[in-house]
């Protein structure tokens, strides 16, 4: 198969020598594969941001998750930010809500686009929409915005993995906050080398983090590791365009989170048979799900403690 | 390369929790469906790995049915997909087992009604994206991104140049082709990937060429 690229540096060389965007790139070799024109290509991420838009807005106005385990931590982080308390600052705090009521919105199975994974579907919209009020992006922008993230996306799926059972939740969240990171820092004016040094720097920032469901949800602590990578993204996005760089290459930090993946014991890649899955408190509320236990009382003692 | 598009990536739009155990099992589910042909009458659904640690969770369980009732990852009546399969006539049974299978998430359909039974064994390889790995016992590779056909037939010399032939007269050009079987001169199946939907008469020509016992195809 003709690709025109297979690893961040065959991609960023080309962005580079060619004079393009990440996001260009990305689109044109999805008109290569696929044989569509452009404007059927933005068509349908144009449709993608449209799902990822609703799916904020649906999170913001509060949801609850069917077993009831998640849901409503979006609007409490909105209104802790309209009271002016905001200690991280006002465009974290909003890109973190804004990846949990995506993520509330997913566990309590309403419609979400997966970027790349449901599990993960939190950073890359968060961001996208917090970093909207700053920079004042054009719709086109926007859905550059998920090009960019997809072709850092695309490189990570083929060379190591996008699946929180095969390489814990590194390769999920690990992934996406990544991929938010360089296209933060391209929607911002930064060089294509500069959004894979804010990949890097991400994606080294959260290998070896374990794929560790309650009940094997997409629950907890699914939801606010989305907030958390959130976060990450934008602090990475802003060391790579202050000029700070990684040390080790973009490819080869893919290759580490390949391999420590692969070394993790299949209990810490989401059988919910290990880490807070298998805390006293994950068994019961493992136990209160699938065989009638209270989940309720245990969800009140925690909020008692 | 598993991944070819930038909406496996970004995409596909779905129904939550998740993208593996959600969107990816409604996929194998309506895979399952479209090679069998039409709604199975009944469908034993057996689950491994983590699939079987925790479909009841991810509703894996309502989208794999939901799959079988030809619903698209999107599709808001997933949720209520055990409610539906039965208004449509469609009974099913989950086995979580214990084996241990190649990938992680893996889930294997016995499928059949009156008419026949069938085997398709499918596994989510992440992001909402599939392959289908066995059909009838037969290990193959298809990823359901492409429309293809999959052809049993007796394992004798010209099956497969007829095939090919019988394509090559609707002028449909062949992507990938696979061809396999169970031992010498018995059965064998042929996996083709083909750049366009078939329509449902070059399969039946398909069907009158000797030696050929069953043709089915997958739609995209």
């Amino acid at each position: 198969m003709d690709v025109l690229f297979r690893s961040v540096r065959e991609l960023v060389e080309r962005a580079e020598t060619e004079g393009k965007l990440i996001s260009e790139l990305m689109i044109e070799q999805e008109m290569l594969i696929s044989g569509r024109t452009r404007e059927e290509i933005f068509a349908q991420m144009d449709r993608n941001l449209t799902v990822m838009e609703e799916a904020v807005e649906r999170g913001l106005r509060g949801v609850q998750s069917v077993t009831g385990l998640t849901g409503g931590d979006a609007v409490l982080l909105q209104n802790y930010i309209a009271q002016g308390k905001s200690l991280a600052g006002d465009l974290l705090l909003d890109a973190v809500s804004k990846a949990v009521a995506t993520n509330e919105v997913n566990a309590a199975m309403g419609t979400i686009c997966a970027t790349p994974t449901a599990g993960s579907a939190g950073v890359v919209p968060g961001t996208l929409f917090a970093v909207q009020n700053k920079l004042n992006p054009t719709r086109e922008q926007m859905i550059r915005y998920l090009f960019t993230s997809g072709a850092f996306g695309f490189i990570v799926a083929n060379n190591a993995s996008i699946s929180g059972a095969e390489g814990g939740c590194q390769a999920e969240v690990g992934s996406a906050s990544a991929m938010a990171a360089a296209a933060i820092v391209e929607m911002a004016g930064g060089s294509p080398q500069q959004s894979s040094e804010a990949f890097a720097i991400t994606l080294k920032n959260m290998l070896g983090l374990v794929c560790d469901p309650v009940a094997g949800l997409v629950e907890v602590p699914c939801v606010k590791r989305n907030a958390m990578g959130a976060s990450n993204s934008l602090v990475a996005a802003d060391m790579a365009l202050a000029g700070v760089t990684s040390r080790i290459p973009c490819d080869e930090v893919i290759g580490a989170m390949y391999r420590i993946g692969q070394a993790m014991s299949p209990n810490l890649k989401e059988t919910a048979r290990g880490g807070l899955a298998a805390t006293p408190t994950g068994k019961a509320i493992t136990h209160a799900i699938f065989e009638g236990g209270n989940l309720k009382e245990i969800l009140n003692s925690r909020t008692n403690n | 390369m598993k991944f070819t598009s930038v909406f496996d990536i970004i995409g596909p739009v779905m129904i939550g929790p998740s993208s593996s155990h959600t969107a990816g099992a409604a996929r194998i589910g309506r895979v399952g469906r479209d090679l069998f042909g039409r709604q199975p009458k009944w469908v034993k659904i057996y689950l491994y790995g983590s699939f079987a640690e925790t479909y009841r969770g991810h509703g894996t369980d309502v989208a794999i049915v939901g799959g079988l009732l030809d619903y698209d990852t999107d599709d808001e009546r997933i949720k209520t997909a055990f409610e539906e399969a039965k208004k449509a006539g469609l009974q099913f049974e989950f086995i979580p087992e214990t084996a241990n299978k190649e990938h992680p998430n893996t889930a294997r359909l016995l499928m059949g009604d009156d008419e026949g039974e069938m085997s398709v064994e499918g596994i989510s390889i992440g992001g909402g994206k599939i392959e289908i790995s066995e059909v009838n016992g037969f290990k193959l590779r298809l990823t359901g991104g492409m429309p293809a056909i999959l052809v049993v037939h007796d394992d004798r010399a010209g099956c497969i140049a007829n095939v090919a032939n019988c394509l090559a007269m609707h002028e449909v050009n062949i992507g990938h082709m696979e061809v396999s079987r169970i031992e010498r001169g018995l059965t064998a199946l042929m996996v083709i990937e083909v750049d366009q939907n078939i329509d449902e008469r070059i399969l039946e020509q398909i069907s009158y060429i000797p030696h050929i016992t069953k043709v089915s195809k997958i739609n995209n």
